[in-house]
């Protein structure tokens, strides 16, 4: 990996967005309101999950904020890549920090398909209460993993090679 | 300002000050306390600034959605501002003095000024057009300029990362 992230540093394209930092402070800002999108957008469907709000049905919450969630994580890898293409050994060079949280962001995405997918055959059970109690456990756990991520991704700035 | 420096010198000989600063992963963490709250503050604004501009939620009554979504806010805001609080102790001095953080302020406080003439003035008249996706210009403009503030606090708030030389 070592011979690939010195290789990729060298390329054009690696020193075009590291010679313009305003470019990397960019993609890191769109990065973070992405982030804001998701993680907002999964805080409002666990919140209806959790029955914190109740103005909406559960399918309204999750088609409302589903398509947010969706076009975050889009924006993320966008963003994400040309970063990862600017600075390789930052994650690259086997960064702990990055190894988490693309491990813990694979199954925070599996996990969101798995709802979209459940809440689309089994409407009437997500809407009907009282919720068991396994739900509200993963829908908080969900959420958390998610805060995980985020957190994951700042110290990937502090951790270097493991 | 001469007792400003002074008064942000005397900060930074106190425990909680010197504590942030030596320690290795008291500010990583901090930080990434303010990540997650900043996201949850710029997110969860963004819901009702697009119901403002009337782009999105159209169909909910503006006073509904703040009050499902404006207490997360604050809740969100609090913990943004004691965690940049709490960075901002550890190197009072040259946080006061970087220019991207001083942008970052002043945007923070532009955002706050709009969101009180919005809840204090426009928002008096909101029973009105709570039921209208299109929204009188007070209320699209109150949206606008909270969606801009709140990009710029990000991108300036980035940039202090890149400018602040951490001793």
């Amino acid at each position: 990996m070592h011979e690939f992230t010195t290789w990729l540093a060298s390329t054009p394209l690696s020193h075009a967005i590291q010679r313009a930092l305003w470019l990397i402070v960019l993609l890191q800002t769109i990065h973070i309101l992405a982030v804001a999108m998701v993680l907002s957008s999964v805080a409002m469907i666990e919140l209806r999950v959790l029955g914190f709000t109740r103005s909406q049905t559960m399918t309204q919450t999750a088609h409302r904020f589903g398509p947010w969630l969706w076009t975050g994580l889009v924006l993320l890898a966008s963003t994400g890549i040309p970063l990862i293409i600017a600075e390789p050994g930052r994650t690259l060079d086997n960064n702990p920090a990055f190894l988490l949280k693309m491990f813990m962001l694979a199954i925070a995405v599996t996990a969101a398909v798995v709802f979209q997918v459940s809440l689309r055959r089994n409407a009437a059970s997500w809407e009907s209460r009282p919720r068991p109690s396994t739900v509200n456990v993963l829908a908080t756990v969900t959420l958390f993993l998610w805060f995980a991520i985020a957190v994951a991704g700042r110290w990937i700035a502090y951790v270097r090679e493991g | 300002m001469e007792s400003v420096t002074a008064f942000l010198s005397w900060v930074e000989t106190t425990q909680l000050s010197l504590f942030i600063h030596e320690s290795a992963w008291a500010f990583p963490t901090i930080e990434s306390i303010h990540v997650i709250a900043l996201a949850l503050v710029v997110g969860s604004i963004a819901i009702v600034d697009l119901r403002l501009l009337g782009l999105a939620s159209t169909k909910r009554k503006v006073t509904e959605l703040c009050r499902e979504v404006l207490p997360w806010t604050w809740a969100a805001f609090v913990t943004a501002a004691i965690s940049g609080a709490l960075m901002f102790v550890s190197h009072a001095n040259e946080y006061f003095g970087n220019t991207a953080f001083r942008l970052k302020f002043l945007l923070l406080l532009l955002a706050g000024v709009n969101m009180m003439i919005f809840q204090f003035i426009t928002y008096r008249g909101v029973v009105v057009w709570d039921n209208e996706a299109s929204l009188p210009l007070p209320a699209r403009l109150a949206g606008a300029i909270s969606l801009a503030c709140w990009i710029g606090v990000v991108f300036f708030g980035r940039w202090i990362g890149f400018t602040m030389v951490l001793k």
